[in-house]
């Protein structure tokens, strides 16, 4: 089975964000950037169910020169080969913009199954895995938390809102977008490192791929939050704020 | 501007953030003097578009068919790609529910529009529509612009709107129209099997007067008994943020948030959880939030009455012994 997965590179966590002048996006010469943490879990379906059935796994990362950080580590985990389409503005892509040009860029992979996380913990748009299919014209589901594969079928579990959820079956070939919490992504090792170095990354301008920009949609401006809620700021020794929140939830508040 | 509201059922029964949409549809159609139709999507739903009829809207568009009884994203695109292609509305809104992320950027993709998904405001300025969207985990806000020709494909989040504020009819019903779609069960390849929900829930922390909640920065598993032992000292339960539970600290069932439980205790008290959007619209009907983290800028304090910028590793036992100082022997 040859499977495509799609990992974005997002800013780490806990990285500082500020916001460029102009608010088009984030300033990003200071800050760490890791693998997008809901496509580690399709990455990680994605070699379990290779090791399965047999076949190759594609790593797939649009992004700037950086994102060849988080192809390699996918790599090391033990992707056969990826594909890195190279942007250094990609975030100026609309989300129907990104898919097309993801679409344009692996068309003649033709692969069996595409997995993509859920969204991305930068734009969260959460559309991507699901236009892949339109684009591709393949079938699709999202959320997915069990995949059961049998002759070229797939039996599905989806997870839906409020605890509840659905088996579906699906053919092949086709798109899923992996919940969080499917499986517990493995680390690279040693060896997956070493070997990494020797596996291809076939990298694609976007520019070359034809695919004009954003079309539908233009973000005016990134900005923080104005605040909706008065926040009472405790502050001390750790011992001055627990008795400060402890008086205050008991008089103030009155729900201790 | 013709604004369409897609709203969702589920075996007849609504999904309640379609009554959100609905009140942001209608102050959409007042500020922009729209007209606004409301569609009703699935099979045998005559009763759910009657009452749907009985708010303020220009019509109900009752779409059904043999194929649109159980939802798959084949149907209800092709579905609402035909409704669309005849009522062509400027914007079409709906609620930013898991069945919406499944089907409706395959919808805006087969029109060669875009959609801009998981809104929570919009505003409508010198005659045009900004749409406010949460980027990197709530910790900045987006003005998002729709360029080109409509129609315009819009989600809002859980939350974003008020249900409660949806204007009544004003005088009577708005007339109900049933729309036809051409549908076949070839065109459909999703194959949809039970509906089912996980072993029984242990704990209802729906009930639960107090709880204290625990995010990425408890760290590690060990550290939990800690949070567990003050959420006892305060008469509470222990709950947690989807990454936690996904780690498997703890069990599922405990998990708060968009695709966990939905609360509003007296206290939630969070512990290390950064206050992504899934998480926020799971507790923030909490009567008091108190938040303690060691990010100043964690979107968590944005809703929060009480913060504490700080670390929970040094406050959480102070708390601690503050409890068991003033505990009745």
């Amino acid at each position: 089975m040859k499977i495509g997965v799609c990992i974005k590179q997002v800013p780490a966590k806990d990285a500082p964000l500020t916001i460029v002048e102009g608010g088009a996006w984030i300033r990003e010469s200071d800050i760490g950037f890791e693998t997008n943490e809901p496509d580690s879990y399709a990455l990680e379906e994605a070699l379990r169910l290779k090791e399965k059935h047999g076949g190759e796994v594609v790593a797939i990362s649009m992004g700037p020169e950086r994102a060849k950080q988080t192809i390699k580590e996918a790599l090391a985990k033990g992707a056969e080969r990826a594909i890195h389409v190279a942007d250094n503005e990609f975030y100026r892509l609309d989300p129907l913009a990104s898919a097309r040009s993801l679409a344009a860029a692996i068309q003649g992979e033709n692969f069996d199954l595409i997995l993509t996380g859920l969204q991305s913990d930068d734009q969260g748009f959460g559309q991507t895995g699901v236009l892949l299919a339109e684009l591709l014209g393949r079938p699709h589901a999202t959320l997915i938390m069990q995949i059961e594969i049998t002759d070229g079928r797939m039996k599905l579990k989806r997870e839906l809102e409020a605890g509840w959820f659905q088996w579906v079956e699906l053919p092949l070939p086709a798109v899923l977008t992996i919940q969080s919490g499917i499986n517990k992504p493995r680390y690279a090792t040693l060896k997956g490192i070493m070997a990494a170095k020797k596996k291809e990354i076939a990298t694609v301008e976007r520019a070359s791929l034809g695919v004009p920009g954003a079309r539908t949609q233009r973000v005016e401006r990134i900005y923080v939050p104005q605040k909706t809620k008065k926040t009472e700021f405790l502050t001390g020794s750790p011992k001055e704020i627990a008795a400060k929140l402890i008086e205050k939830l008991k008089h103030e508040a009155r729900v201790l | 501007m013709k604004i369409l509201l897609i709203t969702e059922q589920r075996e007849g029964k609504w999904n309640k953030v379609s009554f959100e949409t609905l009140a942001a549809a209608q102050q959409i159609a007042q500020q922009a003097k729209g007209t606004l139709s409301g569609a009703v999507v699935g099979k045998g739903l005559a009763a759910l578009a009657d009452e749907l009829s009985g708010y303020q809207l220009d019509e109900v568009l009752l779409v059904e068919h043999d194929l649109l009884e159980q939802y798959t994203p084949d149907g209800f695109s092709l579905a609402l790609r035909q409704l669309i292609e005849g009522a062509k509305p400027d914007l079409v809104l709906l609620p930013h529910t898991y069945q919406v992320r499944d089907f409706a950027p395959k919808l805006a993709a087969s029109l060669q529009k875009g959609m801009i998904g998981d809104c929570i405001a919009c505003r409508y300025e010198n005659g045009k529509l900004i749409f406010v969207r949460q980027m990197f985990q709530g910790r900045t806000a987006a003005d998002v612009v729709f360029t080109g020709e409509p129609a315009w494909v819009a989600s809002f989040q859980a939350g974003a709107f008020r249900a409660d504020l949806a204007v009544k009819h004003a005088s009577g019903k708005a007339p109900v129209k049933p729309v036809s779609v051409d549908l076949k069960p070839e065109q459909i390849r999703t194959k949809p099997l039970e509906l089912f929900r996980e072993a029984k829930q242990a704990v209802d922390l729906t009930q639960a007067p107090i709880l204290v909640s625990v995010g990425r920065g408890i760290k590690a598993p060990e550290n939990i008994q800690m949070a567990e032992k003050l959420a006892k000292l305060m008469g509470g339960e222990i709950s947690a943020s989807r990454p936690i539970c996904d780690e498997g600290w703890l069990p599922m069932e405990r998990q708060i948030g968009s695709s966990g439980q939905t609360v509003s205790p007296k206290l939630y008290l969070a512990l290390g959880i950064s206050g992504a959007i899934q998480h926020v619209v799971g507790m923030k009907g909490s009567r008091t939030i108190a938040a303690i983290n060691k990010d100043p800028n964690a979107p968590i304090f944005e809703v929060a009455d009480y913060g504490i910028v700080g670390d929970l590793f040094e406050i959480v036992p102070a708390l601690i012994e503050e409890l068991e100082k003033n505990k009745p022997d």
